[in-house]
Parts: C-alpha cells; structure tokens; sequence
C-alpha cells in the first residue's frame, strides 16, 4: 500500500508523462483519485491559458476589423464571429480533427519562390496542437464579440476629448479607446474566461485521442467513475478543483479590474459581477 | 430509394450520389436530426419549469430552501456542464436502481457496492433486462433529458431570479398596498411582468441548449454526431458505397445545421422581445408606446457589454 506521498511523487505529473506508467487497476483511494484528477488539471490549465493569451490579442483584431468601415475588412470577420458563434464547440472539435487528419502525413511542401520548406502538420492531429487552436479560434470570437460591444459604447466625450488634446491614430486608441474598450468589456470578460475553462474538459471527449492515458481532468474523473462505476467520489472532487479555479479567475480578474477602473472616483466604480457561463 | 439504385456498383456520378444519400443508414441520419429538435422541444419546458421553482426559491422567507436554491444555481454554474452531464445519468441510474432495490428485494443480505461493482438484484435493474430494446434506449434519452433539465434549470433559475429582481419595487409595493398577499403578488404582479427581463438572457439560454445537443453523443444517444462519424468514416469496397474519409464533409453539414438553427432562433426571439416589450417601463416599451417601430429591448443576444 502506497502513502500518499508516494502517490503524488508517482502520479502528480502523470497527465504529461512523467512518473508511474500504469495507472491505478484496483483499490483506488480517495488519494488516488485527487492526485490523478489534480494531475489532469495541469492540462485544463495549459489549454485555458493559452487559448486566453492568445485569444486576447486576436480578439482586439477581430473587434477593430468588425468595428472598421470597409465591408471588405469588416465582412471576414464578421463571418468568422458567426461561425464560431453560432456553431457548438463540440462539433468544432470534431471539425477540425477531421480537417487536421486530412492533411498529408509527411508534411505541407511550401515554396515562397526564394525558400522552399515543408511544414510539419503531425502535431495538428495532437490534442496540444489541434485543440489548442480549436478553443483558441472559438474564444477569439466570443472575446470579439464582447470587445466589438464595449468598442462601440466608448463614449463619445472621452473621444471628442481626446482629438481636443491633439491626441490621433495611434495614440488615441493606445491611450484612450483602448483602455477604455477593455474596462468596459471586463465583466463580460472575465465570464467568457471561466466558461473557456470549463470548455476546456470536452478536448479529449471529442475526437482528439489521449495518447497514453494522458488526459485531463474530466478524463481521469471519468476513468475512476467507470472502474469503481461509483460516480459520487470522482465527479465532486472534480467539482472541486474547478470550483477553485473559477474563484481563481475570478480574484485574478477581479484585481485586473480594480486596476482598469483605479482613475474613476469611488462612486462611479461599478462591481464586477460574476455570472458564469450565462453570458455565453 | 429510387429504382435505379438496385446495384451501387454500375452507378455513377449524381445517380450514384442520389442513391448514396438516400440509404437507409442515411435516412436514420436524417431522423436523427428530428430527434435533437425534439429534444430541445422536450428539455427547454422542463428546464423553464425547474428555473421557475429555483428561481422561487432563492426568494423563500424559509432559509434552508432559500439556501437549496441559491447552492443549486451556484455549484451548477460553476462546474463544467459536461461533468453533469457525464454524473447525473450514472447517479440517477443507480438512485433509481437502488430504491428499486430496497424495495423488491428486501431480503438481500450482501451490499450493493462489492469492490468495483454495483450489484442489484435482477428484479430491480431498470429497465429489465428481459425489457425490448426500445425500452433501453428510452431510458437513455430519459436519462439525458433529466441531465439537461437538470443543469440549464439552473442557468433559468439565475435568469429568472434576476429578472424578478428587475421588476420595479414600486408595483409589488402598490400590489400590497392593495392588500394582496404575497402569493398574489407573486402571482398577479411578478410573474407576468417578469418575462421582459428575463428574455434577453432566455434567448441567451437557448442558444446555449442548441449549442449543448451535440452532447447527446456523450450519453450514448445516437445522435447526430454518432450517425456524421459512423457514415464520414472510411468505406472500403467491401460496402455498397465505398468512399474515402467524408467526417469533414458530414461535420460541415452539421455545422451548417446549427449556423442555420442559431440564426432562425436570434430572428425568432428579436420578434419576441418586441412583442414583450410592450406596455413595458422600460426604454423599448415607451418607443413603442410613442408609436414608433420598437427595437429589440436593452441586452438581447448580442448584447456583450452587460
């Protein structure tokens, strides 16, 4: 019988294929399942904050070309939003899994005239790669459809203030629009945050394969939930881990607002509420 | 099908095409769509009607059911739903399968839990096992319908708790100053006047119920995504209709699906919204009180910046 030390030295890092190979067969332990479910968290966390980091910037793009003049600018992403909007994420996954499949195995031959090369295309079928950009292109366009929204309610005072300084181009929207696109936005952010999170546990319940056992959370809850085919211990303590990670982003974004709103007078400071998956 | 299609191997081109879509796997394709529209239909009255009693609850004067109401809505949010989804048809199974149990069997002395496994007495499984096949896979869709009830009647319960909260303090207060009870009030004042406030974030709810059918799959329904990935697959000649891998062509077609029900339904509720609006306090009521056209109220579906 293994203390739980034991466990965790061989488990804690067993979703990226370190530790123990085999996973627990029988007799699982109530510290089995929380080192196995934490361990798969580590991907949870990977894809939620990659895709947000990435998604954040994009989404800024997205937003400025829907809100540009030009149908010509303004129409692809308008399209891009409505797609990825109006589609499940489940079968997006499914989607693209089957579109990165399709792609030839030994690579894409590019030729830029002054440079040939082939583009490697096996890390796509992975769930790393595939799901990374999957969730990444759909929070792009919920994040843009929420920035497009505070874009358009930046008040026209603080614009007409603005050119009254001098300010132009560049410099307005670093120094005025965006900062205030941002504040105004956040809320619904911040609930566009914690869903992407929860998104995050369908990746390998959709087509993309855990290779060798190594899955998230949901992955190894539903692991135990089918050997023990008790699902009262595995699941709650699921619940468990998200529930801290929603309060996490939460207080994380909650201080990110606290700075975003630091010049309004305490008055006019609004609170952020949270209203989880809601929004969505 | 057509009364060309006795033999696939002679046909080509749109014949060959007219008759491939027309096999009978295909056509248990097509119902399958029938049965995710059905689904929805099924669930969203249900998960209003469980929304209504959570949302009535979080208003209770007696506390332990304020607090079942207010920990129902908040531990549901705030856990991935395909974790419900996953937990709550296994649960109610073995709930169900257990009462059933004690009930039938009432002589059984060994434990329900041995080791691994979950051991009923064969009178009480569910469905029986001698039970025809339909009856299984009705108690699988039963299952899966209680799963959705269960975790967008909380979504509802949020929503509608809120909109009940955005019905102005001043009518329920002249409603008891007329000397109504609280039932009426309730009955009479806020319930009528809440759906206004509570549309835009409805909309927003069932946009969300499409986008969840998908998980049906999940649940082991076959479902749509089943039928996409058991017809996409790679078929050698040993089939009828040998083709390569179609999975792309088939998710492009469900794709187009949900674009198509997503957008029929933004059009739907944007009349709706008008249509509740009306005779409202609130900025689209009074537009259209001053006989102009009404837009859609404050928020909607694509109201981002709440």
């Amino acid at each position: 019988m293994m203390s739980c030390i034991d466990t965790i030295q061989a488990y804690g890092l067993r979703s990226i294929g370190l530790g123990e190979r085999l996973l627990p067969r029988s007799d699982f332990t109530l510290c089995d399942q929380f080192v196995l479910i934490g361990s798969g968290m580590i991907w949870n966390l990977y894809f939620g904050l990659g895709a947000l980091l990435l998604g954040f910037w994009a989404s800024i793009g997205v937003a400025l070309m829907r809100h540009a003049e030009p149908w010509w600018i303004r129409k692809p992403a308008d399209w891009f939003v409505f797609i990825f909007r109006g589609s499940p994420l489940f079968i997006q996954f499914f989607l693209f899994y089957a579109l990165f499949t399709q792609l030839p195995r030994e690579g894409v031959p590019i030729n830029l005239g002054f440079v040939a090369f082939t583009a490697d295309t096996s890390w796509l079928t992975r769930a790393w790669g595939g799901a990374l950009i999957t969730l990444f292109l759909n929070t792009t366009a919920y994040t843009g459809e929420i920035f497009l929204g505070a874009l358009r309610s930046v008040p026209k005072g603080d614009l007409e203030a603005a050119d009254a300084y001098g300010f132009s181009g560049w410099r307005k929207f670093r120094r005025i629009t965006f900062p205030t696109m941002l504040r105004l936005g956040w809320p619904a952010y911040t609930n566009e945050a914690i869903f992407l999170f929860h998104a995050t546990t369908l990746v390998y319940f959709s087509s993309f394969p855990a290779r060798q056992q190594k899955g998230d959370a949901l992955y190894y809850a539903d692991y135990f939930a089918s050997k023990t085919f008790n699902p009262f211990i595995p699941y709650p303590i699921l619940a468990m881990y998200f529930i801290a990670l929603t309060l996490t982003v939460v207080l994380v974004y909650g201080a990110a607002y606290r700075r975003l709103t630091r010049h309004l007078p305490s008055n006019r400071k609004p609170r952020l509420k949270i209203r989880p998956q809601v929004v969505r | 099908m057509f009364d060309f299609c006795t033999d696939p191997d002679l046909l080509e081109g749109s014949r060959w095409l007219a008759c491939y879509l027309t096999t009978p796997k295909h056509m248990m394709f097509y119902q399958s769509f029938g049965v995710v529209i059905a689904l929805l239909l099924v669930t969203a009255p249900i998960a209003l009607f469980v929304g209504f009693l959570g949302a009535l609850a979080t208003r209770s004067h007696v506390a332990p059911l304020r607090w079942l109401g207010l920990g129902y809505s908040s531990i549901v949010r705030g856990v991935p739903d395909i974790a419900f989804f996953l937990f709550v048809p296994l649960a109610l199974d073995q709930l169900l399968e257990w009462l059933r149990h004690e009930v039938k069997c009432p002589d059984w002395d060994e434990p329900i839990r041995q080791g691994n496994d979950f051991v009923v007495c064969a009178a009480a499984k569910l469905p029986l096992g001698s039970a025809p096949q339909i009856w299984h896979e009705l108690y699988g869709i039963t299952l899966a319908i209680v799963a959705f009830a269960f975790v967008f009647g909380a979504f509802a319960s949020h929503v509608l708790s809120g909109a009940m909260n955005a019905v102005p303090r001043a009518q329920l207060e002249t409603a008891e100053a007329y000397g109504m009870t609280r039932g009426q009030v309730t009955r009479r004042i806020l319930v009528p006047q809440m759906w206004a406030y509570a549309l835009p974030g409805l909309s927003n709810l069932w946009m969300i119920l499409i986008k969840a059918t998908p998980l049906l799959f999940l649940l082991g329904v076959e479902d749509i995504v089943y039928w996409a990935r058991e017809l996409g697959g790679s078929k050698t000649s040993a089939y009828s209709y040998p083709h390569p891998d179609w999975r792309l062509w088939y998710f492009t077609a469900l794709l187009v699906f949900y674009l198509l029900m997503t957008k029929l339904s933004e059009l739907a509720f944007a009349r709706l919204e008008r249509r509740f609006a009306r005779g409202q306090a609130t900025a689209s009521g009074m537009r259209q009180a001053r006989g102009g056209k009404g837009g859609p109220g404050a928020g909607g579906s694509k109201g981002a910046t709440a």
